[in-house]
């Protein structure tokens, strides 16, 4: 296949994907815009108020960047979870397992749609979080990079999540049991400052933690963790997931008899 | 002229040590009608799974006008349009959209791929229902569906894993006539059918498996040549007799006016035919009382269990 052909295989993959979420919005964008301004309402106005700054910002300011990233990363996880586990639910993944596409067109193209959707709920949270605080982005550059790294990162894990899964209880047990503790985990809420030592050094396993500090960074100026290295782990397990995918599809795990 | 389809050894053993394929070796030559028979699990569905890559091969090799899966694979799918057994594209999504995006898998720009999805489409019947959910589609025109989509990127090569499976009689001989219509531009067909009527009406060309061997491969017509004997039944004007028997020929009245006469190989219909007008008896209609091929086809499986 040439490269020409690979980028309209690539691009027809892509649409497919968005094509998916928009019609389906109201399960793929309202819930986050929903959700977050309860969020907001509760921890960031009610709650809030009364715990002070956190970090040397108001606490509605520390946490909505977790709040965003928060939002970003359940939504790029799920829409591929979700539509790569439908296709191999309903057999229409043989549609693109027949046809001459190479396997890391096929998961860029999956994931690229995950990212999509990741971005839309990111500017759909901001624009909500705008009506409850302000936000002052630090570095525009960082706040891009974070989330692009991030929303790949998990749109890769939901792809590896759909692989894995034979029922539609499969692709609810991680983000349920795993992702949603981790995130909770993850400093979204506190500053790891707050932990005792032994806690914070748990913490740094968990990779929620270099997404959220992150992109604090890149909006607020202010991390727990050095943010090159906060972006060097999110790359780490970028590569780690990206290369695991690419070795599911070439193996044809679970795709392929 | 290099062949369409060449399978040299191929074997398949499933994790669950089942030995699907045996070692199978068949040739489908360009251009050709080709019929795959066998009972279900015989390996049909296997053989195609790994023509199409849905199912990793043992050992053996299989190329694809030359072309070998295990040397360059994206090439040899170009060739290959498959129409699987089971509905295998996206419910929700919309009949002209299946298309359009299986065309853009194979790297058709979307203007051509959105002409292509018409030619397509309009030859199957199914332009009208371009903008509704595949779902809603009754049987027949599913299966019409997936033959658009599988022709959509102009294979060399289309298999057809039981098209007409559960599809009324009138629609059939529809699907027929395009088969042969596409056929006879150049595309060539590989078919597996439990129709045996079908693949004889169709094919020129047939691989028999069983129990994950070619039990036969040759020509349908030098296939029915082989047949040792053919049951015809026969309609009568007259009344006949209760003790209706003629000389070397094994008769079976079946009431007053039918009657079985089994012709073996070596003996000619018209010496039946003489006998009963010597006995003042005209035949009105003849049939065989099976498909040929049918007959053929169970010789050759029972005689291999």
């Amino acid at each position: 296949m040439s490269s020409a052909e690979q980028f309209v295989a690539f691009m027809t993959i892509v649409r497919k994907e968005i094509k998916r979420f928009l019609r389906i919005w109201t399960q793929t964008l309202l819930p986050s815009a929903i959700t977050m301004s309860l969020y907001f309402v509760i921890f960031g106005t009610l709650i809030g108020s009364r715990i002070g700054e956190m970090g040397g910002f108001t606490y509605m300011q520390f946490v909505v960047p977790g709040l965003i990233m928060m939002a970003i990363v359940t939504n790029s996880y799920s829409n591929v979870v979700s539509s790569f586990f439908g296709a191999k639910f309903n057999h229409s993944v043989e549609e693109l397992l027949v046809s001459p596409t190479p396997n890391y067109v096929i998961l860029m193209g999956f994931v690229v749609g995950g990212v999509s959707r990741g971005l839309l709920v990111a500017i759909v949270v901001t624009l909500v979080s705008l009506f409850f605080t302000r936000l002052d982005i630090h570095s525009y550059a960082i706040v891009i990079l974070t989330v692009l790294m991030t929303s790949t990162l998990f749109a890769l894990a939901g792809f590896i999540n759909a692989v894995f899964a034979n029922s539609f209880d499969d692709i609810s047990i991680i983000p349920t049991f795993v992702l949603t503790p981790l995130i909770y985990l993850g400093g979204v809420f506190y500053s790891m400052d707050l932990l005792p030592e032994f806690w914070a050094n748990v913490s740094k396993l968990n990779p929620l933690v270099y997404v959220v500090n992150a992109f604090r960074y890149g909006v607020l100026g202010v991390s727990d963790v050095s943010l090159s290295f906060a972006l060097g782990m999110i790359g780490l397990f970028t590569a780690f997931a990206f290369g695991f995918s690419m070795h599911l599809l070439n193996s044809g795990t679970r795709l392929r008899q | 002229m290099i062949p369409a389809l060449t399978i040299e050894n191929l074997t398949k053993v499933y994790a669950d040590g089942f030995e699907a394929l045996k070692g199978i070796s068949l040739t489908v030559e360009q251009g050709d009608f080709f019929a795959l028979l066998g009972p279900n699990g015989a390996g049909k569905s296997t053989t195609i799974g790994i023509i199409c890559s849905l199912v990793a091969k043992t050992s053996g090799r299989v190329a694809v006008f030359d072309v070998d899966i295990d040397v360059d694979f994206p090439t040899a799918k170009k060739h290959i349009g498959i129409v699987p057994q089971e509905f295998n594209f996206n419910q929700f999504e919309k009949v002209l959209d299946i298309v359009v995006n299986q065309a853009g898998f194979y790297g058709l720009p979307v203007q051509l791929a959105h002409e292509r999805a018409e030619k397509y489409l309009r030859a199957l019947g199914l332009w009208d229902k371009r903008e509704v959910p595949s779902r809603t589609l009754s049987g027949g025109m599913k299966r019409r569906l997936m033959i658009a989509r599988a022709l959509v990127h102009e294979p060399k090569l289309l298999i057809l894993d039981e098209p007409t499976a559960g599809v009324d009689i009138e629609m059939r001989r529809s699907m027929w006539e395009f088969l042969q219509q596409i056929n006879a531009e150049g595309t060539t067909i590989i078919l597996t059918t439990h129709y045996l009527e079908e693949a004889e009406a169709l094919c020129r060309n047939i691989a028999i498996i069983n129990h994950g061997k070619i039990v036969e491969h040759s020509s349908v017509k030098g296939l029915l040549r082989q047949l040792h004997k053919e049951v015809f039944i026969l309609d009568c004007v007259e009344d006949l007799p209760e003790s209706l028997a003629i000389t070397d020929f094994t008769v079976h009245r079946v009431d007053d006016h039918t009657v079985e006469v089994e012709v073996e190989q070596g003996q000619h219909i018209n010496q039946v035919f003489a006998a009963l007008d010597e006995q003042g008896i005209h035949i009105s209609s003849m049939r065989n009382k099976a498909n040929r091929l049918e007959e053929m086809f169970v010789n050759l499986v029972e005689g291999a269990a």
